[in-house]
């Protein structure tokens, strides 16, 4: 029982961390129609400054994480502006590739700059103290990270679907001539809506630091597993992308309590039956 | 013909580097199965190295167990690429694009848990080894500094490329194409779609198994890096570099990656991936046209 809730608990934070990130990467993919294979190292990015910020500069969680949040943001919005725009209308073969240079670009600019040793972010006492829920005592960083990943969930989709920058959003993925000609301003939308999914990665890669250990090969590690939530959700569906992150994430985390010596194998398993069900996602039939 | 040529040359100009020699043949025959997956039937996948460690771990297990003869132990290797092909094919091959992606991703990764889990066969974490090889043919030993080893290699793949070229240029690698181009169509023309496709994996599964156990020969160990993700990816790395769907392309890829590996990796161990992502987004960047221009105008101011 106690073992159970724990899996369970830890199994949601997990998922909730997987979905944080997956956001902006589904929106790209499946919205934008742009692989980005870099998204790993934004969530890199943002969970390094933290750390750095936290560790070396003593600042306090609370300003480190919007500071954060917020570099990663504006390094997302520099690349789509100056780099990233350009390669929209090339093939999926050289988006790949370009993003995957970025990536190994970034892995070793962070290598050089702060070693290969895992960063740790310093937690204020607020987060590093238990819980008591009454039947039991949790740590609240888990709380903290399933909370805010419910937020994020109902700010997504909210924005997506009823706010004029949702429609806009979706008008220029569609037809991008037709909502330029219609007066909306579709660079401002593609670069806000590239930032934004830059910043939720960052904000993944902070509050994933206790169960995804920063190092330098961060970047491609969990990219992996992000892109498999992506893809069993199915590409550009938010709902989907969360149910498929809890689901993956305590599976992956059952599995590591229960039978650690069996490595990823039930977390692939799971993707390959959960993929083989559902290709388009787990919602779409 | 040509590449025999180049590589014997290699082989003759580099005695020093026979090891290069023979890692850059065994990637090369890997990339080139690849090639006719990605390249000629269109499937994008990232779940190559499973053939490839298949390959390998088949070759080392028959080494150490059953006989030490190389030829007999490539054939294993062949066979045990060929079935994981045909096996994870049959599942895979109903699905396109990016689930297809994703799928092979899955079943390499469940490949290299399972060879982390069964220890007893594989030796798990800590690799496989203390394995010898025969003398190949009977005749030549795998001396210390490798010539058997290189020549071995670049054998197995001239042999492989021109399997490769002759499949490539038949009715059914015409077939094949076809379904690249325009699976519908080939659909309504009466091809069995899948039935080929498959067959093209199978065979690609050949080759790949065939570069895991020259590797695991050559080498005397075969570890759990062999099934992982990251050879999948360079791999794929190197082919789009090179040109995918033109075979040759392949080779060159593969050429220019390790060697610029090589280089990058002697002068600064740590930071070659700093090189490489530059280039790959140099690549990408800056139109192959252009980059040529730049690089003959500097070569000639130099000259």
């Amino acid at each position: 029982m106690q073992l159970l809730a724990n899996v369970l608990i830890d199994g949601l934070a997990y998922g909730m961390v997987l979905f944080i990130i997956a956001v902006g990467l589904s929106v790209t993919l499946g919205l934008m129609r742009f692989v980005n294979l870099a998204h790993g190292a934004f969530a890199m990015i943002g969970g390094y400054v933290a750390a750095l910020l936290t560790r070396e500069a003593q600042w306090s969680f609370w300003i480190a994480l919007p500071v954060a949040i917020a570099a990663t943001a504006a390094t997302g919005a520099l690349l789509e502006a100056f780099v990233l725009r350009h390669l929209y209308r090339r093939t999926e073969l050289e988006q790949v590739l370009f993003t995957i240079g970025l990536s190994f670009f970034l892995i070793a600019g962070t290598n050089a700059l702060a070693g290969p040793q895992v960063q740790l972010i310093v937690l204020p006492p607020l987060l590093a103290q238990s819980v008591d829920l009454g039947f039991r005592t949790l740590p609240a960083q888990r709380l903290f990270v399933i909370g805010t990943g419910l937020i994020v969930a109902a700010v997504a989709a909210w924005t997506v679907t009823r706010t004029r920058f949702g429609v806009w959003l979706r008008a220029a993925v569609d037809h991008p001539d037709t909502a330029a000609t219609l007066g909306i301003p579709i660079r401002t939308v593609q670069c806000a809506s590239f930032a934004a999914g830059a910043a939720l990665a960052g904000l993944g890669g902070v509050l994933g630091a206790e169960l995804m250990p920063l190092e330098p090969y961060y970047a491609l590690k969990y990219l992996v597993l992000v892109l498999v939530v992506v893809a069993v959700g199915g590409m550009g569906s938010l709902p989907g992308s969360l149910l498929a992150a809890v689901t993956l994430g305590i599976v992956e985390t059952a599995s590591k309590y229960l039978a650690s010596d069996w490595g990823s194998l039930f977390f692939f398993l799971a993707m390959a039956v959960l993929l083989a069900w559902r290709p388009n996602g787990l919602l779409q039939r | 013909m040509i590449l025999l040529v180049i590589g014997l040359l290699a082989w003759w100009a580099l005695p020093d580097q026979l090891g290069l020699v023979t890692r850059i043949a065994i990637t090369a025959l890997f990339v080139l199965s690849l090639d006719l997956v990605v390249g000629i039937a269109g499937l994008a996948t990232l779940g190559h190295a499973a053939l490839f460690g298949v390959g390998a771990y088949a070759a080392g297990i028959f080494a150490l167990h059953l006989h030490v003869d190389p030829l007999l132990g490539l054939m294993v290797a062949i066979a045990a690429g060929s079935l994981l092909a045909l096996a994870s094919g049959a599942f895979l091959l109903r699905y396109h694009g990016f689930t297809f992606l994703m799928l092979t991703v899955a079943v390499a990764q469940i490949v290299a848990s399972l060879a982390q889990k069964a220890r007893d066969w594989t030796g798990g974490d800590d690799g496989l080894s203390g394995f010898t090889m025969g003398p190949l043919l009977g005749l030549f030993e795998f001396d210390l500094e490798g010539k058997t080893a290189a020549l071995y290699a670049l054998v197995v793949l001239a042999a492989g490329l021109y399997v490769s070229r002759r499949v490539v240029d038949s009715p059914f690698g015409l077939a094949v194409r076809g379904i690249h181009e325009n699976r519908a169509r080939m659909a309504a023309l009466g091809t069995p779609v899948v039935r080929r496709l498959l067959a093209m994996y199978t065979l690609a599964g050949a080759l790949a198994g065939a570069a895991g156990g020259l590797s695991a020969q050559t080498n005397a160990i075969v570890g759990l890096d062999s099934l992982s993700f990251a050879l999948s990816a360079e791999a794929l790395v190197m082919l789009i570099l090179g040109g995918a769907g033109r075979l040759h392309g392949a080779l060159i890829g593969t050429v220019v990656f390790t060697l610029l590996h090589h280089t990058a990796a002697s002068i600064n161990p740590y930071h070659w991936l700093f090189i490489i992502g530059a280039a790959l987004m140099a690549v990408v960047l800056l139109p192959p046209q252009k980059a040529w221009a730049w690089l003959r105008s500097r070569r000639g101011a130099k000259a």
